[in-house]
């Protein structure tokens, strides 16, 4: 059993897991840090209106870092944007949903309390270092102003701790770059500056979006491993979005998988890796070509393609690609065509799974 | 009893890239004006075999791509050779360097931006036929609906345009153009790196069937060693426009001899939660290739560098010590570090 592990059911009502995965009611449970709880973002599209993130909820403590995984276009990127109000409007839009953060729901919050919020209590690192980065300002003004609102450091004091920070995140000759202006640098050290500026904040959630996924792997390890250190001495939760497998077995301690707007699995991590229960977590990993695997044997694949956003499918949004419902009697087949799959733990496991016939063989 | 014969000879290689040079000159150093260079590819050497799959793997800005331009001649190299087919591309002209150049092809990473938008499938996999007059226009039809099927897409996606596909789709319309030609050779730059992980799989699932189908040689640029471990026979491993390590895949990844390797080797995040890297294996970021490091280049982040790294640049040699003596052999495992036999 995967202690303190706590998940939504469709209801919204807090279930937690046993052993044999019966859900059993809460007494008083203790909040977490961050409860997203049941969120939908729908964009206004010419051909009409998609929604992007479909029904999703996660939620994560202090120390603990969760992943969000899938591939493009699956909504991670939108979930992510949406816990801080940050979807564009128009064309986007939060149909529906509560961002719970220390209590308050940040859906709900007057917009002037946010600033308070971004950058400081939470911060986030994006695919696009551009998005938080000021192209009028120096590197200096911007590490500054991140210090200044959130401990209130002087210039020097600030100046010492940014050079400091971007030593730290791999950045050669620190002082030169802290005169630069962002258009002056390279996109990989545009990112680095990006991860310093967040980490500088010390924020209580790092939301982090593809951080390393345009960096040289051994600048990546770089940052994972500084992302590590800093979570451990500030106790800092994190929620991590990626497509790339690896780095979420080294540094996520629990997985959400989304799949066409929707989780459709969420576990520990080791849970993810060794015993997944959904057959699209089971299709993404056995195509990932792993150490010491060679030409001689395939790779697996998912054939097909994801289905539209706009008219999403009636039952599993995954059926069409499903190799598992392929091996199922023709009443189970259309019933995954059919009924839509809830996010439920599946028994035995410390999974939760959207799937009628998971892989431990359950029905439901 | 077995009949006396001679062992049959390896195969020459198809390509031999011997020594090449590619030099930028750029403005730089304290005063704009000053003219410095970018020594972009620094004295490469390397061999493959017809059939086979040479993966040459390295971080941004290493050299790898303008590697790849410099082989084809779409750049013409600062200094040395480049053999294929035993005819020296680098002093080609006219027709017969049009001639070599139609047996290498590149596939590029961006699926996208290499394939011209205003024209339809059908056109983009036809053109290189129509541009060296191969065939009558019905035959070329023909032969795209061939192609397009051999790549696994269908024949009647002839008519439609480029924006109309996924990725993955763009990808395999942008091998089927590479293959019109019946290509040798194919340098395939990132060629996976834009997809993901499930459409990765089936590129690369088709390229490994194309190569055992039409005995395409394949020179694979990528900075995912996990990819290039999949496909490769032999690995080169690049740093500051050098090949740092260069050896038989199974030899360079079980036993790496260059730390610049093993760090890269390290450094790859596994899918196994229990097999966790709990800190970076090499510090600092590349040096700028306008001024790189005397000695071994990689000697400033190097974890086992000594006083000598900085001084002596280290020849790419032979890791085996009963080897040694084989310079020429193609199978060699080879290294440039002057510790490679200690650590
Ligand atoms: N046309 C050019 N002019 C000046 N420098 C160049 C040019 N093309 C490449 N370079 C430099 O050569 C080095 C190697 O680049 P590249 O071959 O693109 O590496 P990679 O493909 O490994 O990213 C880089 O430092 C790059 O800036
Ligand atoms: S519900 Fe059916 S189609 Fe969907 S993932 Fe499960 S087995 Fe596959
Ligand atoms: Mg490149």
């Amino acid at each position: 059993m995967f202690q303190g592990h706590s998940l939504k059911t469709a209801a919204g009502r807090h279930v937690s897991m046993t052993r044999f995965g019966a859900p059993m009611p809460r007494r008083d449970p203790p909040l977490p840090l961050l409860e997203v709880q049941d969120l939908e973002v729908t964009f206004a599209t010419d051909a009409g209106p998609l929604r992007a993130v479909d029904g999703v909820s996660f939620a994560v403590d202090r120390n603990r870092t969760l992943g969000l995984v899938g591939e493009s276009g699956c909504g991670k990127s939108v979930s992510a944007l949406a816990v801080l109000r940050l979807i564009p409007n128009p064309p986007g839009r939060i149909t529906a949903g509560r961002v719970l953060w220390k209590e308050r729901d940040l859906l709900r919050l007057p917009a002037r309390q946010l600033p308070a919020i971004r950058g400081a209590e939470i911060a986030m690192i994006f695919q696009d270092p551009m998005t938080s980065l000021n192209p009028v300002f120096t590197i200096e003004q911007q590490l500054g102003e991140v210090l200044r609102i959130r401990f209130g450091q002087g210039r020097r004091q600030a100046r010492a701790r940014a050079r400091e920070m971007l030593a730290t995140v791999g950045i050669a000759d620190p002082d030169r770059r802290l005169q630069n202006y962002p258009h002056e640098l390279s996109g990989g050290m545009k990112q680095r500056i990006m991860i310093a500026m967040a980490l500088l904040a010390e924020p209580d959630l790092l939301i982090a979006d593809e951080p390393t996924t345009a960096l040289d792997v051994t600048i990546q390890a770089q940052i994972l491993a500084l992302i590590r250190e800093l979570q451990q001495r500030t106790g800092m939760a994190m929620v991590l979005i990626t497509h790339d497998l690896g780095v979420v077995a080294g540094v996520c301690d629990e997985v959400a998988v989304m799949y066409a707007g929707r989780i459709v699995e969420h576990a520990p991590s080791a849970a993810i890796f060794e015993n997944s229960q959904h057959p699209y977590t089971r299709g993404l990993l056995a195509s990932i070509p792993r150490k010491g695997r060679r030409k001689e044997s395939r790779l697996a694949t998912i054939e097909g393609v994801v289905p539209s956003l706009l008219e999403p499918p009636p039952g599993c949004r995954f059926a069409e690609r499903c190799p598992r419902r392929r091996e199922l009697p023709e009443a189970d087949q259309r019933r995954c065509r059919q009924v839509d799959p809830e996010l439920l733990p599946v028994a035995g496991t410390p999974n939760a799974a959207a799937c009628h016939y998971p892989c431990s063989g359950e029905r439901r | 009893m077995q009949p006396m014969t001679e062992p049959a000879a390896p195969p020459p290689p198809l390509l031999d890239v011997r020594d090449l040079r590619k030099h930028y000159p750029v403005r730089g150093g304290l005063f704009a004006t000053q003219q410095a260079t970018v020594k972009a590819v620094d004295g490469v050497s390397l061999r493959v075999r017809p059939g086979e799959t040479l993966g040459l793997v390295g971080e941004s800005g290493c050299g790898k791509s303008t590697l790849g331009r410099t082989i084809p001649r779409l750049e013409d190299p600062t200094a040395g050779e480049v053999y294929f087919a035993g005819r020296n591309l680098a002093e080609a002209r006219g027709r017969e360097l049009f001639a070599l150049r139609r047996q290498i092809q590149i596939i590029f990473q961006d699926p996208y931006a290499s394939l011209n938008p205003r024209m339809t499938v059908g056109e983009i996999v036809r053109e290189p036929l129509a541009v060296h007059r191969r065939g009558r226009r019905a035959d070329q039809q023909r032969r795209v609906a061939e192609l397009l099927e051999l790549v696994g897409l269908s024949a009647d996606v002839s008519d439609r345009y480029p924006h109309e596909f996924s990725g993955g789709q763009r990808q395999r319309v942008g091998i089927a153009r590479a293959l019109t030609l019946e290509p040798k050779l194919i340098i395939a730059d990132e060629p996976v790196s834009a997809l993901d992980v499930s459409v990765q799989s089936q590129v690369l699932n088709l390229l490994v069937e194309l190569q055992e189908r039409l005995g395409l040689t394949y020179l694979f640029i990528s900075h995912d060693l996990s990819v290039v471990e999949y496909l490769s026979d032999t690995i080169a491993v690049m740093y500051l426009g050098k090949i740092m390590e260069i050896g038989p895949a199974r030899a360079v990844f079980e036993a790496p001899a260059h730390p610049y390797t093993r760090a890269l080797i390290e450094a790859i995040p596994e899918p196994d939660p229990r097999r966790r890297v709990r800190h970076a294996p090499v510090r600092g970021e590349t040096p700028s290739p306008i001024n790189p490091p005397s000695g071994c280049v990689f000697h400033t982040r190097c974890p086992y560098a000594v006083e000598a790294c900085r001084g002596v640049v280290p020849p790419l040699e032979a890791v085996d010590p009963a080897r040694r003596g084989q310079a020429d052999a193609d199978d060699l495992h080879r290294a440039a570090c002057i510790r490679k036999d200690e650590i």
